[in-house]
Order: C-alpha cells, then sequence, then structure tokens
C-alpha cells in the first residue's frame, strides 16, 4: 500500500519516530477541518477503518437493489414504474462511485466484490427484510432512504476527501427518492382502505428494522471512538437513532399512520421523541446472517456474478484482441 | 379490474402498436434489475428501458388523446389483455441470457432508429414530436447493444457460439418488422405513418455491418413469425402482462 510506501525508513527505530510525528500532523490536520486526500500520509488503521467503512457501504447500495427490485416489474402505474427504475438504477450508481471511493485507498474493486460474495464483508441489515407489498416501496423510500440520509449527511464532512465528496451527490439523490418514498405513502394514505391498510402494515413491519440501522446503542459500539477522533463519524448511533425519530414521527402523524412503538411519548422536559425497547437480539441475529432474505440475497448477487462470467470473460477477451489488431496495425 | 375494451380506429391502432412496442421491451429490460453482468451494465440497461416505458407513456398518452374516452396512459398499460396488444412479438421474447437481451435490442433498435428518423416528419406533430426524441435514444440503444454483439461475436467460444444460438432463435421474428396492412397503409396513405418495408434495405445494412464485425454470419430467412399487430402473440406476453397489470387489478380503480 502507498500510505505505508510512503512511510519506509530504513531503520525501525527512525520509523517508529517518524511515525509519531507523521501522526501528530495528521491528527493536527483532522482538528483543522483539512481534508485528507488519497496521497497524503495516514495512519493504516484510518485506512483500514475506511475502507471497511466505505465498501460496506458500496456494497449495501448494491444489495439494496434487491428488495425494491422485487417490486420494478409490479409497480402499480408507469409513472411509478419508471421512477423505481431510475430509483434502483441511482443505488447502482451509488455503489460505483462508492466502490471508487475506496479505490483511492487502495483497494481494487473486484477485491472487494469478492469480500461480499466470500460472506467476509458486511452490509446494511435493513436489505435483509423482505418486500411484501407495493406499500414497502414507499416505506423504504421515507423510512430507510431517510435514516441512511441521517447518516450520511455527516458524512459529506466526512475527513477523507474522496468519500466526502462521494457522500454530497448521493445525499442529493437520496433526498428525493425519500421525497419521492413518502409521497408513495402520502397517497396510499389518502387511498382506499386496501391501500391505507398496507401503508400501516409496511410502517409496522419497517420501523424497528430502521431504527437499527443506526447500529447498536453507543455503550455497545466498537468503533465510535478512534472514527470520532478521525472525524469519519461525527455523531454517535444513538444521536442519529434520535434525530431520526423526531423527524420521522411527526411524519408518520400527518400521514394518519400509528408508530408501532406503544411505549413512543413526546418527552417535553428534552424536546425529544422517547422509544421503547429495541429488540437488539432480532438485531444480532440478522447481522450473524439469519434475517429472512440474508441467504436469499446472498444467493441472488451470487448467481449473478456466475451468470456474467462468460460475459466479462468475453469482454477482456475481444479487448486483447483488439490490443493486438492495433499492435498489428502501429 | 375489468379489462377496458376499445373501439380502435386506424390512428389508435397505429399509436397503440409503438405504445405496446416499447412498453413490452421497457419492461424486459427492467427485469434485467440486479441480474446484469457488470454494474455498468446494470446502468445501461435500466437508461434502456427508462427511454422505452418513457416513449411508451408518450404514445399512451396520444393515443388516450385519439381515443377521447377518457382513457389515461395507465389504463392502456394496465387494463387490455393481451389479445387487445399489439406490439411485435420480437420484443416480448423473454430475457434469455445477455447474447439474447442484446441481440433483440440490436434486431429492434436498427429497424426502430431509421423507423423513428423517417417518424419526424409524419404529418402528426404529435407523433413527430414523439419520434425525434426517441430517435436519439433508439441512435444509443443502437450502438450500445451493437458493440456489445460485436464483442460477444469476437469474445470466447463460449460468448460467439451463444450469440449465434440467440441470432437463429430470434431471426424468425424479424419479418414483422416490415409487415404492412391495412391499417399501416392507410396511415402511410395520409402521410402519418412511413413504410416499414421500404426500411429493410437499412436494416439489413445495418445488421449485416455489425454481424460482420462480429465475425457472424447473417442468417437465412426462413419461416418468419407473424401475429403480434393483431394481438396473436406468443405465451410468454401473458406472463408478462400478468405482472405488470397485477397491482391495478388486485386493488381496481386505486389512485397510485
Amino acid at each position: 500500500m502507498y500510505t505505508q510506501g510512503l512511510n519506509q525508513g530504513p531503520d525501525a527505530a527512525d520509523r517508529r519516530i517518524e511515525d509519531a510525528a507523521l501522526l501528530q500532523r495528521f491528527q493536527e490536520r483532522i482538528d483543522a477541518e483539512e481534508r485528507i486526500e488519497p496521497n497524503d500520509w495516514m495512519p493504516e488503521a484510518y485506512r483500514r477503518t475506511l475502507v471497511r467503512q466505505i465498501s460496506q457501504h458500496a456494497h449495501s447500495e448494491i444489495i439494496g437493489m434487491q428488495p425494491e427490485g422485487n417490486w420494478i416489474t409490479r409497480a402499480p402505474s408507469l409513472r411509478r414504474k419508471a421512477a423505481l427504475l431510475a430509483k434502483v438504477q441511482d443505488e447502482c450508481g451509488h455503489g460505483l462511485y462508492l466502490y471508487a471511493a475506496a479505490e483511492t485507498l487502495g483497494v481494487a474493486r473486484e477485491e472487494m466484490v469478492e469480500q461480499l460474495l466470500a460472506g467476509k464483508a458486511k452490509y446494511s441489515s435493513i436489505f435483509n427484510y423482505p418486500t411484501l407489498t407495493w406499500a414497502d416501496i414507499g416505506a423504504i423510500g421515507w423510512l430507510v432512504d431517510g435514516a441512511a440520509i441521517m447518516n450520511q449527511i455527516p458524512l459529506c464532512r466526512c475527513s477523507y476527501g474522496p468519500y466526502a465528496r462521494a457522500m454530497i451527490r448521493v445525499c442529493k439523490e437520496e433526498s428525493f427518492h425519500q421525497r419521492q418514498g413518502y409521497e408513495i405513502m402520502l397517497t396510499l394514505c389518502r387511498g382506499n382502505g386496501a391501500q391505507k391498510e398496507m401503508a400501516q402494515d409496511a410502517l409496522n413491519r419497517w420501523w424497528w428494522p430502521c431504527l437499527m440501522m443506526f447500529g447498536p446503542p453507543d455503550a455497545a459500539s466498537q468503533h465510535t471512538d478512534t472514527s470520532t477522533r478521525w472525524k469519519i463519524k461525527r455523531f454517535t448511533n444513538d444521536e442519529l437513532r434520535q434525530k431520526f425519530i423526531d423527524a420521522t414521527v411527526p411524519q408518520a402523524h400527518f400521514l394518519g399512520l400509528t408508530v408501532p412503538d406503544p411505549d413512543l411519548r413526546f418527552d417535553e422536559a428534552t424536546g425529544h421523541w422517547a422509544h421503547g425497547a429495541i429488540d437488539w437480539e432480532e438485531f444480532r441475529q440478522v447481522v450473524a446472517g439469519n434475517g429472512p432474505c440474508n441467504a436469499q440475497r446472498m444467493e441472488r448477487r451470487r448467481r449473478t456474478e456466475e451468470d456474467g462470467a462468460w460475459v466479462r470473460d468475453a469482454a477482456r477477451a475481444f479487448a486483447e484482441k483488439e490490443k493486438s489488431r492495433h499492435r498489428a496495425a502501429a | 379490474m375489468t379489462s377496458i375494451r376499445l373501439a380502435e380506429t386506424p390512428l389508435l391502432t397505429y399509436v397503440l402498436r409503438r405504445a405496446d412496442d416499447a412498453l413490452v421491451l421497457g419492461h424486459r429490460l427492467s427485469e434485467w434489475c440486479g441480474k446484469a453482468p457488470l454494474m455498468e451494465e446494470e446502468m445501461a440497461l435500466a437508461n434502456m428501458g427508462l427511454d422505452l416505458i418513457g416513449q411508451a407513456r408518450a404514445l399512451y398518452t396520444y393515443a388516450g388523446e385519439v381515443e377521447a374516452k377518457g382513457h389515461d396512459e395507465d389504463a392502456l398499460a394496465y387494463l387490455r389483455d393481451e389479445r387487445a396488444y399489439r406490439n411485435l412479438l420480437l420484443v416480448e421474447q423473454p430475457n434469455g441470457d445477455f447474447a439474447l437481451t442484446m441481440v433483440r435490442q440490436l434486431l429492434y433498435a436498427a429497424f426502430a432508429d431509421p423507423y423513428w428518423r423517417a417518424m419526424m416528419a409524419s404529418r402528426d406533430a404529435t407523433l413527430a414530436a414523439i419520434a425525434a426524441k426517441a430517435e436519439k435514444e433508439t441512435a444509443y440503444h443502437l450502438r450500445h447493444s451493437a458493440e456489445w454483439v460485436v464483442r460477444l461475436g469476437d469474445g470466447t467460444a463460449e460468448s460467439h457460439a451463444r450469440i449465434v444460438r440467440a441470432l437463429e432463435k430470434l431471426w424468425p421474428f424479424t419479418g414483422e418488422l416490415f409487415e404492412t396492412d391495412d391499417v399501416e397503409r392507410e396511415m402511410i396513405a395520409a402521410g402519418i405513418a412511413v413504410d416499414p418495408a421500404a426500411l429493410r434495405d437499412t436494416w439489413r445494412g445495418t445488421v449485416s455491418a455489425v454481424l460482420a464485425r462480429a465475425t457472424l454470419t447473417m442468417p437465412e430467412d426462413g419461416w418468419m413469425q407473424s401475429g403480434g399487430r393483431g394481438g396473436r402473440h406468443s405465451e410468454h406476453l401473458g406472463h408478462l402482462l400478468a405482472e405488470l397489470q397485477s397491482m391495478q387489478r388486485t386493488i381496481p380503480g386505486a389512485t397510485w
């Protein structure tokens, strides 16, 4: 890796002194809100953390195409069909530029995809839940993209430049998706009885998994401390979860829907919505691979890779032939 | 919901035929979502699908105006049975592998591109405007599918064999592209439509040039399948429509 390549001294002791100086300079730059760019020196742990986070984010976009893709062929109107196809296409686009952002840290897209397919890399737990009705498409846009925005807006100020810049574009598109999802819910809630029932059912199923998207409670989170010091992360899991709840509960009320949490109440003293206990055992199980769709999502991704192998082989073979033809002509 | 019945005039039938072509092919491309061999192809297939669905929407909206019975784009797309669909058999053929999808796209786009270009001179101002947009989009679809057919034809032994199979399978559906009947003739005579038969040489020229670059030989014309324009489809269309129309049929009369 070039981050280490820049850091090779003739002697181990010299290197440690140099490392300490570089590390101090690095932290000063972070503290001064400077952006770290690909060719800048960075600690190996910083690089590793970012590769893990950005590639997980990219994988989430790619796996996330599946639950929504499940409704493209059944969207109830041509306008909805086009909007959903365009949205899922956006997600693929997000995946592509996130992989590109991670590649600036010296890891190839193929390598990251390989890790996903081998089950060594994670993606967002939310995509292991099934989309059972059309209202789920509305709920995903409204809640899942809403939660993603809460997570991602602070990442636009992430200390690593390429990630921060990718996030600015992703957030613009996500906020459009979120409005689109809410508008689907609004249309359903203003519709007939069957449509309203569908909307409520979707909220019932997606609410708790969406709260889990922010990750374990602060007390149990492994990565928060260093990530905060390096300004990769600017808010804790619980802070972001609370922001999401505070923003979303009034939206649910506006729709005339009931949030499926009997303990939910507005706390006048704090100005926040207090929520009931989250079932962290469910979260652990889904992350461990036991969610309703984990096996299906991975199987589909692996099959897609396998089915496409001959196409990629052919494209490579053709490119080689073209190269030798050009050489012969030159 | 009960299917709608239309009193088809030649202009209405004519517009529905083109709308159905675009929707059915756009729907087929949308079925690729999440299954493409490369992420870049996910983007491209979705783009082409979106172009075609957009063309279908403009054409259905116009068909609704021509009929003037209050049917909007969704009524026309979601509430007609397969026997009322007027698309070419070629576009309803299942995706198969990536080779089949790219050959299907090439065979259609090599026709649709010059067709829409010629339609830009239609006496019908709405159709001329739709054609101007569709032509730009179809030119890209043609380039994209041609590049892939070349790559796969001249790629590996396996990709070559797959392209050959796709060509053999789809060739019998190409005759229908150039068919004319009373509806088409009336529209041609009125200066509204162009004669598809007049585009046959252009189409052959385009396809044979691509196939030559792809190290493939042009299949011989044999028996050609026909019937889509009159609503006599392959068994595949019914399944496509059952899926496409399911929500509108399950919860009828709702706003989505």
